[in-house]
């Protein structure tokens, strides 16, 4: 079989790939060497602040901006939302200042005078009769497959009903979204800004400033979080700039407050169900039945995938209604919509499971084949995989027979897909006279390890060691590559820089292949050397190498998509969760989490399995913890802090057993996202194990004491 | 957070002459974990802040046969970590081993815990101590999930914050108050009172009054126990809490305190469950008992009737940890 020059190595020719290997950026970010956008000081610095919307739904009626501008230290002050503007959820925004400290923009905050006719609002959508007894509900959504009422009516099937939910949580990215806008003579606009998209920010930037998108340049050497909600360079990125022209071009420094971050950066929608499904006494599914609901602010929410991953239950009725409530919007949220739809279709078949009073892993094993296209059997293979490391035989009981005991232990599972194809990407590879290696790229490194994984496949590539290659993204000015988002950013980059590593290192046999005395095709790069296949003694060390060079750089551009296919799409992956939960206080404690993942070709094990870890503890904070609390009376948000928005701690993380499938027909595949996938079963195996435990289900996320002490009186 | 003038007196009576005699005007600060979170959400905006770094005669930890001399400057981790408070008041070393994380319990004081503002949300929003709008309560509608079981007929509803009153009145703890008139000496339990009007606070302490100590009487053999409800391992605000202190004979009760916390606007002495404890030998079942005495007369919000239950288990497991019948850990 001809093989193409780009292809990934084979197994037995991967020195690096696949192995477990450090991140590079490690010792920068653990030093606090690492400079983050809210680390950024520019002389003369101006700081931004905004005035926002202290109503859910009001409309401005006046707007004075007098006495801020005349109070010394502003340097300018912007009205964003004025008068006759209707605003549509709390916290949006009205005004901005800059000013020559934080102190005085807040001073001036304060100075500006606003007037507002309040109007009514929603903003909590778990009633949905209320919300749509108030308007609040767009026309339903209907899909059938199949014959769901004859499927039901079945006297053979057996049928479970239940409601379930998860709530809208935040994204609380520790670093709050922001940037620092400076201005370079009139017309040339640099923001430092923490961003997942670093190619995509100055087309943003110009069209609405009206400039050249090249005239724009955006930074971003390491961001403190993103999820999804950092995209856009949102209005209060579009008004820093204007600040920043306003006042001169001086640099403006506009970061939110926490509040501001939690109020209006950025939301998973709610998803809320009830659900029917309905099985032949063996276990085979036959019969899915929904209506489900849920609110990503006014604009309502995007639909969530139901029946999830099973999609194939022959008979089905959806019905999905959403609901546009005021309060902040909706963002992308690691894995949009399906840690909900996993919670809304997991749990109900757990509970279908125990009505059968069949063991879950079996009954899924029975319907992976409901599963899209080669999932099933990865599914097959990764239940078997959970099982066997979480001793599921030995821990696991049927639902309700966790003893009398005030502790009661249980387990639960779940599974979960994503796509993670890699996404559009180039890179240039420099390849210097004295050896040193360079790979440039508009990227970002969201923390998952990009930089590593880049260095990774150009030090594989090379023949040379990670610590050779230096690896510089983070700014525009670099070649395009695409923003980090749908977990597609290994695939893309890791594609462009094995091209482009693959070119640079052709160009360098060409230019050596004489002083070897062989055409260029008979050497190989190993090792630190470039020698002739098969006669490693005849080679040049990789610096004897590249000095032939002369003055002469190599610089080749990788691509993705690009020849030969290095990547594809969809994964699996399932968790088994195991909780002991006080049936008296209600408090759950996650004692162990274990999950099986799947994403082709593996290049760092190491962040690789760190993806799961962090996607693990994501998802233990939402399961038990995160809500967005909403005032019914005055329409504001009740915990916009870190107190009352409560995230996992250290403590609350359990033993972690990540195990990540590998071998032939998993490289076979190429490189396929990882960032998403593994967020997205942890809400639905924890209530599941929570049910096995205690008897009962508590319906929705998050499993606080009140909600546990409810559904264990209720039982 | 407004600007502010900064003064930073060497001794409590210069400290007292630089308080305001009015609310509002001026604020003591000593760890700054609660005021300054206050003043960032613009809640508090005193014009003077009044440090009391400078002011050593407010430090330390004295244990002697007169009892417990905890200086107003004490931080949480000093009184976690004293060998004397850990052997002869086990329940004052469990009340303030998971208050909030390290950091906190590392600038966290004695008289700035006793002295915080309540947590409410929607206090803590800027609807005030009563939460109003427009002229209306908001916690009996609203979202009181954390809100009080006890001692909310209105126009109170928040809860006291302190994990350390709880245990300070269960053992008969007093405080010494500087004023402008010279000290005077408190009931710890007579310090948390009600308001009744938005105009009134929940510490009796006048605006320029400053704790300078607390005085814990000699343990003589009381044992004492402390048990909270945290959903989370660590920062987290307890659902609710108990301290208990009991004098023994054997292993029977001849006289009880049991004191909540997180669940009225004051620290909750029952005298429900101290009856129920009363000339009993401690078992489970009395302890549960003592729980569900504890509880009985809890009138609960619409959304915090599992705070009933907390408070019941609260008590019921101070009740075992004060009488070693079990460890902390094991409950
Ligand atoms: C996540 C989190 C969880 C927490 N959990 C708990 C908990 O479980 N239990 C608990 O008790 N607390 C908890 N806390 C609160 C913490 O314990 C208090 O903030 C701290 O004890 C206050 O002490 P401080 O010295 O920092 O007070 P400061 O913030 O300095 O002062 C608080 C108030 O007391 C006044 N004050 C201070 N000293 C004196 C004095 N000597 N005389 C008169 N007035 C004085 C100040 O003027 C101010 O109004 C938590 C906090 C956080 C952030």
């Amino acid at each position: 079989m001809a093989t193409c020059k780009y292809d990934w190595p084979e197994a037995a020719e991967r020195h690096l790939i696949g192995k477990p290997i450090s991140r590079i950026d490690g010792p920068a970010k653990s030093s606090g060497r690492a400079k983050y956008t809210y680390d950024i000081n520019r002389p003369g610095m101006l700081f931004g602040k905004v005035l926002r919307c202290p109503h859910a739904h009001a409309k401005v009626t006046s707007i004075d901006i007098s006495e801020a501008k005349n109070l010394p230290g502003v340097k300018a002050v912007r009205v964003i939302q004025g008068e006759g503007k209707e605003i549509l959820w709390g916290g949006d925004e009205i005004a901005c200042v800059a000013a020559v400290s934080e102190e005085v923009a807040e001073d001036a905050i304060r100075r500006i005078k606003v007037q507002y006719e309040e109007l009514p609002f929603l903003v909590n959508e778990e009633d949905l009769e209320r919300a749509q007894s108030q308007g609040h509900t767009r026309a339903p959504s209907v899909q059938t497959k199949g014959d769901p009422d004859k499927a039901f009516a079945d006297p053979d099937v057996v049928i479970s009903e239940g409601y379930y939910g998860a709530p809208v949580i935040t994204h609380c990215c520790l670093e709050t979204h922001g940037q620092v806008t400076e201005y370079d003579g009139s017309d040339h606009l640099r923001v430092w800004i923490s961003t997942q998209g670093v190619s995509t920010i100055p087309q943003q930037f110009a069209e609405v400033l009206g400039l050249p998108a090249t005239h724009v340049e955006a930074i971003c050497d390491y961001i403190g979080g993103g999820f999804g909600s950092k995209f856009q360079i949102d209005r209060w990125g579009v008004e820093c700039a204007r600040l920043s022209k306003d006042a001169g071009g001086k640099a403006v420094k506009l970061m939110l407050e926490r509040d501001a971050e939690l109020k209006v950066a950025g939301t998973r929608p709610s998803a809320f169900a009830k659900v029917k499904v309905a099985a032949k006494k063996d276990g085979t599914l036959v019969a899915w039945q929904s209506e489900a609901w849920g609110t990503g602010g006014v604009a309502g929410a995007g639909v969530p995938p139901l029946p999830y991953v099973l999609e194939g239950i022959p008979n089905q009725s959806k019905k999905y209604t959403a609901v546009s409530t005021n309060t902040g919007g909706a963002r992308a949220w690691r894995a949009p919509n399906h840690p909900q739809a996993a919670v809304l279709t997991l749990c109900a078949l757990d509970d279908l499971a125990a009505k059968l009073e069949m063991d879950p892993i079996e009954f899924l094993t029975k319907n992976t084949g409901l599963a899209p296209e080669h999932l099933g059997e990865t599914y097959n293979d990764e239940l078997a995989k959970v099982a066997e490391l979480s001793e599921w035989k030995k821990y696991w009981h049927p639902r309700g027979r966790g003893g009398s005991g005030r502790i009661r232990r249980g387990l639960g599972v779940s599974i979960h897909t994503w796509g993670g194809r890699g996404h559009n990407s180039n890179c240039d590879v420099l390849i210097q006279p004295d050896g040193s290696v360079e790979v440039r790229l508009g990227s970002q490194d969201l923390g998952t390890g990009t930089r590593t994984v880049i260095a990774i496949v150009a030090a594989e590539t090379l023949g040379l060691p990670v610590e050779a290659i230096k690896v510089t993204l983070g700014d525009s000015r670099y070649p395009y590559s695409g923003a980090s988002g749908g977990s597609t950013t290994v695939g893309g980059v890791s594609a462009s820089t094995r091209r482009g590593s693959v070119d640079a290192r052709d160009q360098l046999f060409a230019a050596v292949a004489p002083a070897l005395g062989v055409p260029p095709d008979q050497l190989e790069a190993a090792a630190g050397h470039i020698r002739v296949k098969g006669n490693p003694a005849k080679s040049l060390s990789w610096k004897q190498a590249c000095a032939r060079l002369g003055t002469k750089t190599i610089q080749a551009t990788g691509k993705n998509p690009g020849p030969c296919e290095l990547g594809s799409s969809g994964v699996g992956g399932a968790q088994v969760a195991d909780v002991s939960v006080d049936t008296e206080t209600g408090r759950i404690k996650v004692n162990r989490m274990i999950a099986a993942q799947d994403c082709g070709l593996i290049i760092d094990m190491k962040t690789a399995e760190s993806q799961v870890y962090g996607a693990m503890i994501m998802g233990i904070s939402y399961a038990l913890f995160e809500e967005r609390v909403m005032d019914d009376q005055t329409g504001i948000m009740l915990n916009p802090n870190m107190e009352f928005y409560k995230l996992a701690t250290i403590g609350d993380i359990p033993e972690f057993i990540v195990h990540m499938m590998t071998g032939p027909q998993y490289d076979r595949r190429g490189v396929i996202g990882l960032g998403e996938p593994p967020v997205i079963s942890p809400g639905a195996a924890i209530s599941n194990a929570v049910a096995n435990a205690i008897g009962v289900r508590v319906p929705t996320l998050p499993l606080t004491p009140d909600k546990v002490l409810a559904a264990l009186e209720k039982a | 957070m407004q600007a502010f003038e900064y003064a930073r007196p060497k001794t409590a009576q210069e400290a007292v002459a630089l308080l305001a005699s009015e609310w509002g005007k001026s604020e003591l600060l000593a760890g700054g974990s609660d005021l300054l979170s206050r003043m960032k959400d613009d809640v508090s905006a005193p014009q003077r802040i009044v440090s009391l770094s400078g002011v050593h005669e407010l430090r330390g930890i004295a244990a002697s046969a007169r009892g417990l001399r905890l200086g107003a400057l004490v931080t949480l981790d000093e009184l976690e970590t004293h060998p004397a408070v850990r052997e002869h008041y086990a329940g004052i070393a469990q009340a303030v081993e998971q208050v909030g994380g390290p950091q906190i319990r590392n600038v966290g004081t004695v008289g700035g815990n006793l002295c915080q503002r309540p947590r409410c949300w929607y206090y803590r929003n800027g609807f005030g101590l009563l939460a109003t709008y427009k002229g209306r309560p908001l916690v009996p509608d609203g979202d009181n999930r954390y809100h009080a079981i006890f001692g909310n007929e209105g126009p109170a509803y928040f809860v006291s914050p302190s994990s350390l009153a709880p245990i300070l009145i269960a053992l008969g703890a007093s405080l010494r108050l500087l004023g402008p008139d010279g000290p005077r000496d408190l009931p710890v339990e007579q310090f948390f009172v009600t308001p009744k009007s938005e105009a009134e606070r929940e510490h009796a302490i006048k605006p320029n009054e400053v704790i300078t100590e607390v005085l814990v009487p000699p343990a003589n053999g009381t044992k004492s126990g402390f048990y909270e409800i945290l959903q989370k391992e660590s920062l987290d605000w307890p659902l609710a809490m108990a301290a208990v202190a009991l004098q023994m004979e054997g292993r029977r009760v001849e006289k009880a305190r049991v004191v909540l916390g997180q669940v009225a606007p004051v620290p909750w002495p029952s005298a429900e469950a101290e009856e129920a404890l009363k000339g009993k030998m401690v078992s489970e079942e009395v302890a549960e008992e003592a729980g569900r005495a504890a509880a009985s007369k809890a009138t609960p919000l619409s959304k915090n009737k599992y705070k009933v239950q907390l408070a019941r288990v609260a008590v019921k497991r101070a009740v075992l940890l004060a009488a070693g019948l079990v460890k902390k850990g094991e409950v």
